[in-house]
């Protein structure tokens, strides 16, 4: 079933004004409700190959894999959703695939990305992440941070060494804890939440929450609600005004409706011998 | 690497260099730094860097610690502060090694725990991926030690600029780490030094109506018959349509999906009604 009616997908991504190079890497799929963003880093062009693998080999993988599974079923020996199986696993290949590439060739050694991905179904989220790359939600006027970030920065906050105004001003904004491709093995933070009818969710990379404060991308959204391409290439023009410093990647998915899953009267049947 | 810089009365008495974790500041001999001064407890106070940020905690100590002439339990140290400990003065000077451009400091970096023998390729190859390698794990859950309840330190913005200084001797655990990022994201400059943006509204209900545009983002028009957005940026202010089937109207011209500088005294037609774009000085 194509969820391309009930979600709007739109992003966009920009250089900034003093990079030389992008290296985020998004992609969106609304039909099977994908959208994946991830800030590459590494030297010369190696941070671009990094979210480059990351977000095809994540975007090819999910779609395979959703022809085989319904996302939104209930994994038996987890009680999460099958999504959360789904992701961790394609997410657990797309860190050895960039982890060996890393590992064989010179030049791209010690690449890695920051990730997150959202996956909708069955009018629920589930969204994974990986490092300082993060998931917004704005619901009813206001925005919240769904992501922590696996950062330095989150964890002196949350130890209650530094305030959230104090950590704009921290020398270590930069410093991951987490990221996929530097080891061989990596977890990603995975979690579902329920969606509403009129939802935004915006993914980002740190260019922009870096450069724009919440406050304004919250007025910015519900400025330009009605126009999301607008409202991304908008935040993207914002972080650029603000100084631009890093890349900066936007992509918002638009709730228009819901979406239950569709199961079908076959696989209802079996279900009742399951 | 930071310094510390002690002074009494204006004189300089010696110079400290923040190389470990945690630096004690009193009156007994076992301290890192110490100033044999009656008014100076015996374990006056600490200051606790975790790369290039360094935290000044009071130990209760028994007549305070200031910091820019306010008294402080907790302080997030910015360049140039200057501690003041009974009569003596400590600068705080964080330094920035000036031989690697900002860009190469502010790329995304992974901490990691071990890999420490990464760091000092790090510092001379800033364009590889740089994985930091300070056992921040350990680092973080230190901080607690601290009383968790401790007020919030309040400072205010301004004075937080770290100019770049002399390189520092190669520091031993990588922390090349330093991105001397330019305090929290600036506001957008204020648009066009012309004056403030203002509209007037011309017809309708409304006309005779100001509408200052002091947000970076204001809307016009109405939700779901026709809506445009003026955006105030540091080149000045931008018109674009939103919503609708109908594009504004710029002095009789109608736009297209593309955002459109105004000047002075333009006049837009939005959903039937007639405004006028103004600066005022």
């Amino acid at each position: 079933m194509s969820l391309s009616s009930a979600l709007q997908m739109v992003k966009a991504t920009h250089t900034g004004m003093v990079r030389s190079h992008n290296e985020d890497s998004i992609t969106t799929d609304p039909e099977i409700g994908l959208a994946v963003l991830a800030d590459g880093m590494g030297g010369y062009n190696a941070g671009e190959v990094a979210s480059g693998i990351a977000t095809a080999l994540i975007s090819s993988e999910t779609r395979e894999a959703l022809i085989r599974n319904a996302p939104h079923h209930v994994d038996k020996t987890t009680g999460a959703p099958i999504a959360t199986r789904l992701l961790r696993d394609i997410i657990a290949k797309a860190n050895t695939s960039i982890y060996q590439s890393a590992n064989s060739q010179p030049q791209y050694a010690g690449m890695g990305t920051t990730l997150v991905v959202t996956l909708l179904c069955d009018n629920q989220i589930t969204i994974a992440h990986i490092g300082d790359s993060r998931c917004y939600r704005f619901r009813g006027g206001k925005l919240e941070q769904v992501t922590r970030d696996h950062s330095l920065l989150q964890e002196q906050i949350d130890s209650g060494l530094l305030t959230k105004e104090a950590a704009r001003r921290s020398q270590n904004k930069n410093l991951v804890t987490r990221a996929l491709g530097i080891e061989p093995q990596v977890e990603a933070e995975i979690h579902t939440h329920p969606v509403q009818s009129g939802d935004l969710f915006l993914l980002c990379s740190d260019g922009l929450n870096d450069m724009v404060e919440d406050g304004d991308i919250e007025m910015t959204l519900e400025a330009l609600a009605a126009n999301p391409q607008l409202a991304a290439e908008q935040l993207v023009q914002m972080a650029n005004d603000n100084g631009g410093r890093d890349n900066v990647s936007v992509i918002l998915i638009k709730v228009r409706k819901d979406f239950p899953a569709d199961d079908g009267w076959m696989t209802k049947f079996l279900g009742w011998f399951k | 690497m930071a310094k510390l810089i002690l002074s009494l009365d204006g004189q300089v008495i010696k110079e400290f260099t923040l190389s470990k974790e945690r630096t004690t500041i009193g009156r007994k001999p076992h301290n890192d730094i110490q100033i044999d001064n009656l008014a100076v407890s015996g374990e006056h106070a600490m200051i606790m860097t975790i790369l290039n940020d360094s935290f000044l905690e009071d130990l209760g100590s028994t007549n305070g610690t200031l910091v820019n002439g306010q008294p402080i339990k907790k302080h997030f140290l910015q360049n140039n502060d200057v501690i003041e400990i009974g009569k003596y003065k400590i600068k705080y000077a964080s330094e920035a090694p000036s031989t690697l451009s900002q860009e190469d400091f502010e790329k995304t970096m992974v901490l990691r725990a071990p890999a420490a023998a990464a760091a000092p390729k790090v510092e001379r190859n800033p364009t590889d991926t740089q994985t930091g390698v300070q056992p921040v794990v350990a680092a973080a859950p230190a901080a607690p030690a601290a009383p968790a309840a401790a007020p919030a330190p309040k400072e205010k913005l301004g004075d937080t600029t770290i100019t770049a200084q002399v390189p520092p001797p190669a520091p031993a655990a990588a922390p090349a780490a330093a991105a001397p990022k330019p305090a929290a994201a600036p506001q957008p400059a204020a648009a066009a030094a012309a004056g403030q943006g203002m509209i007037q509204i011309l017809s309708g209900p409304n006309a005779g109506k100001e509408l200052p545009l002091s947000k970076p983002l204001t809307t016009l028009g109405k939700p779901g018959v026709q809506v445009a957005v003026i955006a105030k940026r540091p080149q000045g202010y931008f018109i674009t349509h939103v919503e609708g089937a109908n594009f504004p109207v710029v002095n009789g011209k109608s736009l297209d999906a593309q955002a459109h500088q105004l000047s002075d005294h333009d006049v837009i037609e939005l959903a039937g009604v007639k405004m006028e774009f103004f600066l005022k000085a």
